[in-house]
């Protein structure tokens, strides 16, 4: 492999990508911007009020965090998906299938700019969630590297879903089916403590339980779950989905007739 | 102790060295049925055959968009199985079908293109520069692609397809549908491409394009190369030819020519069919005798389509 071909192709992904999120940041970045603002208004401010104290926490400081991972995981997720698919629909994949760059440097460069996409617009969120409420991080680098590495698993599982996706109905089953209901179920608006005893075991399959949780704690200093158990399972997925798209991209499923 | 002398043999290796190629999709289409054929390095090549013959199949082996059955195939030497990134790095090509980000700029569009073959984006401006300046794009170069006439956006894939100045571009239909002022200028650029040393191969409907630009053609058909050979032994096999001359003086009837049969299109317009091995000049001599001037002299057909005709649909060469 040539590094150096590898490490240009790398960049020219990413600067595509960053290019095409600013470029339609109306639809990119206000869109969460503003669910997120409707969220805080109404499940942190109107409801949460009558809510009181969560794990020891205001009901807003308590689900801001992980409403800024969901905003994070979710547009990750829709950029790679979006752009890869848009890529194979307009066929202009081909560039990049033909050129002497390796798959895995493809799926990389789209997975970097998932993360930036999601990390900018959780950075939005952030500034959004600090209008409502408090919120110091307690441990920096807890918060950053899950944040990030929660944000690689929904690029990287957007860049098989892309990889299958024959038409534009199949890029929002997932989000629509598996995606959304795992968020809402993950401890974005809860402690897991508050469920009954099975309904607990049956969360902690969920893995955006781990990601909410793990970035809260990064945040607050509070979690349901071990902290080394969440970075071993979204380690876990990080590499079982790069491998899974590698093979994929390999075998030419997607991309080659 | 004797000094040890090293040779090094300088083997020149083909630009395109195809061997055994099959290709059956998964629908139970053989479109591929054992080809082969080689393209010497600053050939400038021809693959012809009706739609569907299996030209753009090969291609797409040859540049990774499609995965072969069975067969190898070496570019520069680099074999696709073992040496894929290098065999990738000798190939530009400008497929068929449009396949550019048509929101995104022209400029971008090339550039991107020259990074993802490890060429830094400022060398890549540099270079776009230039391409985009000969394929008079440059005055464009920050319209996004969607905006651009046919022909424009013909000339950006071809823009795009140099960006990294590969050994070996691959053309497929490139003038479909564009009009012959810019078809004949994609010409002249694709020949000095071609004489500054770069190999080309090219499919066309445009057999007249084949004609005029192609030093070899091959001719496939229902996944079989059922010709290969160099233009020149190609046409000579042409077995008749006709020609339209032009007259200078009107005449009502169509001369009898002593062994050659002629046909009057109007009374300035004779068609005259001549075999191989018939020569202009004793036809020259014919026409003068019976008081009959030329002025000029055309092929009724394309020779190429001639023959093409004769090989693919089993139609007799030059039947008019």
């Amino acid at each position: 492999m040539n590094l150096r071909t590898n490490w240009v192709g790398f960049k020219t992904i990413v600067r595509k990508e960053v290019i095409r999120v600013v470029r339609i940041w109306v639809q990119t970045i206000v869109p969460p911007a503003i669910t997120m603002t409707l969220y805080f208004i109404i499940f942190g401010n109107l409801i949460g009020r009558r809510i009181g104290l969560m794990d020891g926490f205001q009901y807003m400081q308590y689900i801001a965090p992980g409403l800024i991972m969901m905003s994070v995981i979710t547009n990750s997720y829709g950029n790679v998906v979006s752009s890869f698919f848009g890529a194979k629909f307009g066929k202009h994949v081909e560039e990049m299938v033909i050129s002497p760059m390796s798959n895995a440097t493809i799926i990389m460069g789209h997975v970097a700019g998932g993360v930036i996409r999601g990390l900018m617009v959780g950075s939005v969120v952030t500034v959004i969630a600090l209008t409502f409420t408090d919120l110091s991080v307690h441990h920096p680098l807890i918060t950053f590297s899950m944040v990030v590495l929660a944000s690689m698993v929904f690029a990287l599982l957007g860049f098989v879903n892309a990889v299958f996706a024959k038409k534009f109905d199949d890029i929002s089953i997932i989000p629509t089916f598996i995606l959304t209901p795992l968020t809402y179920l993950g401890g974005v608006f809860y402690s897991i403590s508050l469920l009954p005893e099975f309904w607990q075991k049956v969360s902690l399959g969920n893995p955006i339980l781990y990601m909410v949780n793990a970035f809260r704690y990064g945040i607050l200093g509070t979690s349901d779950i071990s902290i080394g158990y969440a970075y071993l399972i979204v380690g876990f997925f990080v590499a079982g989905l790069f491998t899974l798209n590698l093979v994929l991209l390999n075998r030419g499923i997607g991309i080659r007739e | 102790m004797l000094p040890i002398v090293t040779y090094t043999i300088r083997v020149e290796m083909q630009a395109l060295s195809i061997k055994n190629l099959t290709k059956t999709y998964a629908n139970g289409v053989e479109a591929l049925k054992g080809i082969d054929f080689t393209v010497e390095p600053g050939d400038f090549y021809a693959l012809l055959g009706p739609n569907g013959a299996g030209k753009t199949t090969a291609i797409g082996i040859v540049t990774s968009l499609v995965s072969k059955s069975g067969g190898k195939v070496e570019i520069f030497g680099h074999d696709i199985d073992t040496d894929l990134e290098a065999a990738k790095s000798c190939i530009g090509l400008v497929p068929q079908e449009l396949n550019m980000n048509l929101f995104d700029t022209v400029l971008n569009i090339v550039v991107n293109q020259a990074g993802y073959y490890g060429i830094e984006r400022r060398v890549a401006m540099q270079r776009a520069k230039i391409y985009l300046g000969e394929l008079r794009l440059w005055d464009r170069r920050n319209d996004v692609a969607r905006n651009l006439s046919g022909g424009m956006k013909r000339r950006l894939m071809i823009a795009r397809a140099l960006i990294h100045e590969p050994k070996l571009l691959i053309l497929d239909e490139p003038t479909a549908g564009v009009d012959i002022e810019i078809r004949r200028s994609m010409w002249n650029f694709l020949k000095q491409t071609n004489e500054a040393g770069t190999t080309i191969i090219l499919t066309t409907h445009y057999l007249e394009e084949a004609e005029s630009l192609c030093r070899h053609v091959a001719i496939i058909d229902e996944g079989r190369i059922i010709e290969d050979a160099s233009m020149s032994a190609i046409l000579r096999k042409l077995q008749r030819e006709i020609f339209v001359l032009s007259l200078r003086d009107p005449i009502h009837a169509a001369p009898d020519l002593k062994g050659l049969e002629t046909t009057l299109r109007d009374e300035f317009e004779l068609e005259v069919a001549m075999s191989a091995g018939d020569d202009l000049n004793s036809l020259f001599d014919k026409l003068s005798d019976v008081g009959i001037t030329v002025l000029s002299l055309r092929n009724k057909t394309n020779r190429l389509e001639e023959l093409f005709m004769g090989l693919v649909a089993g139609k007799p060469a030059a039947s008019a």
